[in-house]
């Protein structure tokens, strides 16, 4: 039944998209790759190859051992403020609660705005100054008498990034919930009787049948917060700048590359983000497509 | 009723924690605002909890000032970003889900794998790239690094959307002698709307919020909102007034789509988890 004509045009209509992306992602990431193996530093390319010289220096590097430290805290904090609190927001409006609709609205805004706001608005939300100066949330606890809430937030001295984390799961924990929204209602109501019958009391339900059942979500939730968390980066620079305190990857990368010319460097730091990244996301997507097709 | 709690005199009583998580989520919208509203005497840090004495645009006219050449090359960019993303992600998901060609399977992920690279990985080749080509510094090439990066999530969308569709419409199109074009065109374009709208929301605002590949791409005058608006944050000569001002104007266009057409908006962000 098919022309032949059309089985090649199909092919020739989706390749712009293919060739585009095999030079932009494919062949950028190689590029990359031989640039990280190379001695660029400078405005002129060398791509002189040093085998693994670059990464040896990353890993020995005390800036990029911080970073690290920095990553992995930042990474439990968001990951997990966001699961918890996308979930309990998530069961609260699975309630059939009057106003569900609004709630649901209004934690799922942030997603709509770019982290520069966020860092913005939350840069003066979190400001450190103390005394006459004290502002933002500061002096808001202050009046209130909440004093021991009073922090440094972001210049907390080893521990800074886990301010950061507030308004990352600020503008990210709506979708979380979301996510856990469309699970729960997926979750038949006569499971809940069944249990009912049976006599498991309410806690017993949610521990033993429903969060099991929920266990897709929670992976792609994890999936999708850890990649983001691997790779942030707006918002540490719109609430502290270039900070080594506030330091990650993916800010080292970029400033290393385009404020100190060290190519070589930055592009290693880039691939080692890829390898990180696609650590998570390749099982992820083969476990997804899989599943598909057997649908 | 199924939910537990359903009967229970103290229902009310899960308010209480669903109105503080929207104070917390209120709070930087508040802040914004009271402050754009204040005038320019009745601003200062010491008071920036008090509301408004009377509405003044002081600072909103300030911070529109500084950032209305930047929000019109915002324009420039997501408009085409998101209409060219859009067009291929359709024709893309159409062939990947209603025409599938020898080696379709392998195709899909390799394309959806573009979606999550961290884009610091492919950084130093893209601006060489966009030097050779000639499109570094200004608007253009930020369009065609949006329309690259943005084809596998709208390809993902669309072809979820298609799939979703029964083959019969396309096979009761090819025994009327309909070819893969008019297939296209005349049976499942027009089913696509909603499809369109979720894409271009989707594609709309991750333009105009990205901040990574303008910093990186564009000279100050090509700068899109997000660039001159942190750099404004920076400035130590630039007022917060002005900053939150600001901010809430670089957010509106965003906020504005999201409350007129959220529905969408949400099934976008689902898209992003995969689940068709």
């Amino acid at each position: 039944m098919e022309s032949k004509r059309d089985k090649w045009l199909a092919f020739a209509l989706v390749s712009p998209s293919i060739i585009a992306l095999l030079i932009f992602v494919y062949g950028f990431i190689i590029w990359s790759i031989r640039v990280s193996l190379g001695s660029w530093k400078g405005l002129m390319p060398d791509y002189t190859f040093v085998g693994l010289k670059n990464y040896a220096e990353l890993i020995a590097d005390p800036r990029f051992q911080i970073d690290i430290r920095n990553t992995v805290l930042f990474t439990l904090l968001f990951v997990g403020g966001s699961l918890l609190l996308g979930i309990s927001l998530a069961l609260l409006l699975d309630q059939g609660l009057r106003g569900e609709g609004f709630f649901r609205s209004l934690f799922l805004f942030p997603m709509a705005i770019s982290f520069i706001v966020t860092g913005v608005v939350w840069r003066w939300l979190m400001n450190p100054a103390t005394g006459s100066r004290m502002s933002g949330l500061n002096l808001l606890f202050d009046s209130l008498g909440l004093d021991f809430l009073i922090s440094k937030w972001h210049t907390t001295p080893q521990v800074g990034i886990a301010a950061i984390a507030i308004p990352a799961i600020w503008q990210m924990s709506g979708y979380t919930m979301a996510l856990y929204l469309a699970g729960l209602r997926a979750i038949p109501d006569s499971l809940r009787e069944a249990a009912r019958i049976d006599g498991a009391n309410e806690w017993q339900i949610f521990w033993y049948h429903i969060l099991p059942l929920l266990r897709p979500v929670t992976l792609s939730a994890l999936i999708i917060l850890g990649h983001i968390s691997l790779k942030v980066f707006d918002l540490i620079i719109a609430i502290a700048g270039k900070q080594v305190a506030l330091d990650v990857p993916a800010i080292y990368m970029w400033t290393t590359t385009f404020d100190g010319n060290f190519y070589s460097r930055g592009a290693s730091i880039g691939i080692l983000l890829l390898l990180s990244v696609a650590v998570l996301v390749i099982p992820y997507l083969r476990y997804t497509l899989r599943t598909e097709t057997e649908l | 009723m199924a939910r537990p709690f359903a009967q229970s005199p103290y229902r009310f009583l899960l308010y209480i924690p669903l109105v503080l998580a929207a104070v917390f989520f209120l709070l930087p919208i508040y802040i914004m605002l009271t402050t754009g509203f204040k005038s320019f005497e009745e601003v200062s840090l010491q008071t920036m909890w008090n509301f408004p004495t009377g509405i003044h645009f002081d600072n909103f006219t300030a911070a529109f000032e500084k950032l209305a050449p930047h929000f019109w090359n915002s324009l420039r960019l997501v408009v085409p970003s998101a209409l060219i993303s859009a067009f291929l992600g359709s024709i893309n998901g159409f062939v990947l889900a209603k025409w599938k060609f020898r080696g379709a399977d392998i195709v899909f992920p390799l394309i959806l794998f573009g979606m999550f690279i961290p884009y610091q990985s492919i950084l130093i080749p893209l601006v060489s790239f966009m030097r050779t080509i000639g499109l570094y510094g200004g608007v253009p090439g930020l369009v065609l690094t949006h329309v690259i990066y943005g084809l596998p999530i709208t390809t993902l969308t669309f072809r979820n959307y298609f799939a979703n569709i029964p083959r019969e419409l396309v096979e009761s199109a090819r025994i009327d002698g309909a070819g893969l074009l008019e297939t296209y065109w005349y049976v499942l374009l027009p089913l696509s709307l909603p499809a369109f709208v979720v894409v271009l929301i989707w594609q709309f605002t991750s333009a105009w919020n990205d901040f990574l590949f303008a910093v990186v791409l564009t000279n100050q005058s090509s700068w899109p909102v997000t660039v001159a608006l942190n750099n404004m944050a920076g400035s130590q000569i630039i007022a917060w007034n002005e900053q939150m001002a600001g901010s809430f104007l670089a957010a509106l266009p965003t906020l504005l789509v999201y409350m007129l057409l959220g529905r969408y908006f949400v099934r976008g962000l689902m898209a992003g988890a995969l689940k068709g």
